[in-house]
């Protein structure tokens, strides 16, 4: 098979930006809400900015700030940076979908890169690949773009918590599920994706109803990616 | 503006810390270990598979945990994106239908 050499453009990275508007107002309300969450909590200004812009990673410092107490202990310290991991272990799997993608570009540029891997952008690098796209600015744009919304979301809801009190009432929780939703479409290519779409959600549903929490994306993807491994035509 | 705005805590500052190294581990761990795999007609197809299936297991307890109204609204993007391909338009749909379930009661 033919491969195409991947590349890096400042357009890609534009692009890649622009892609994400359909699931900006998610992010922008998720991280609003997180900072609303953190000034309950009690964090400074300084300790929000930190673990919102460092962590990175939405659905896990909400569990954490579930987890932390003031002042921290060092038993809730271990279960902040636990739970951190347990809600994360998908980024395995989402890093690991990236390799043939971004494997041919050299190593100094793809782990820091790295840093910057969120569903979002994966989702949206992930399916411009599909349409033969083969500039990583997508990835790295979309990623850079993401942060910095992200971290500019959280002042506003630090600030005036009270500004979106009930996100569900504009369906603004819906969005990042029904991004999902939207470029599941276009993988469907047959028997394949069907078998294994269905392991992959037979095994989360059942995870999720024994253990519940976040564990069922990743025993879910095992399973649908195992399936369609060992699926022949 | 107080001075303690500006201030943080040691012990919530290794926490964080330790949030991010871990997160960063998990971030770059796949991508590293599946460097050093062989990639075989086996690996390659999971790989493929992959993507679909951590959506699907995604999306699945959001469903579960929201009920109706979240998986109808889900429903309504998926139609729009197999009808009109605009993931804008999908995603559009979907709030747009959450808030009026919403606001009828569902």
């Amino acid at each position: 098979m033919l491969e195409r050499s991947v590349t890096l453009s400042f357009k890609g990275c534009v692009q890649g930006a622009l892609l994400c508007m359909p699931g900006f107002p998610g992010v922008v309300a998720l991280g609003m809400v997180f900072g609303t969450v953190a000034a309950q909590k009690g964090l400074t200004f300084l300790e929000t900015i930190m673990i919102n812009s460092l962590v990175f990673a939405g659905a896990s410092q909400f569990v954490a700030m579930e987890v932390y107490s003031d002042p921290l202990t060092w038993g809730s310290l271990i279960a902040m940076v636990g739970v951190t991991a347990a809600v994360n272990m998908r980024m395995l799997l989402i890093g690991a979908s990236l390799r043939p993608w971004l494997g041919q570009v050299p190593a100094y540029k793809t782990y820091p890169a790295l840093y910057f891997l969120t569903d979002l952008n994966w989702l949206i690098s992930l399916s411009e690949y599909e349409k033969g796209t083969r500039d990583w600015g997508v990835y790295l744009g979309s990623g850079l773009f993401t942060w910095t919304v992200w971290s500019l979301s959280v002042i506003p809801g630090y600030f005036a918590g009270s500004l979106i009190s009930d996100p569900k009432a504009f369906g603004l929780d819906v969005i990042l599920p029904a991004f999902f939703s939207a470029l599941l479409v276009p993988l469907w290519k047959g028997k394949r994706q069907t078998v294994s779409w269905l392991v992959a959600g037979a095994v989360a549903t059942t995870t999720w109803a024994l253990v519940g929490g976040y564990w069922s994306i990743f025993t879910g993807a095992i399973a649908g990616a195992l399936a369609g491994a060992y699926l022949d035509d | 503006m107080t001075d303690g705005m500006f201030s943080a805590d040691a012990m919530f500052m290794l926490a964080v810390l330790g949030m991010t190294v871990a997160t960063y581990t998990l971030r770059a761990g796949g991508y590293w270990v599946m460097g050093r795999l062989p990639l075989t007609q086996r690996v390659r197809r999971g790989l493929e598979a992959l993507p679909g299936a951590i959506i699907v297991s995604t999306i699945l307890p959001i469903v579960l945990q929201g009920g109706l109204a979240v998986g109808l609204c889900l429903i309504v993007a998926a139609a729009a994106q197999i009808k009109l391909r605009k993931e804008y338009i999908a995603v559009f749909c979907a709030a747009a239908a959450a808030a009026g379930m919403r606001a009828a009661g569902i």
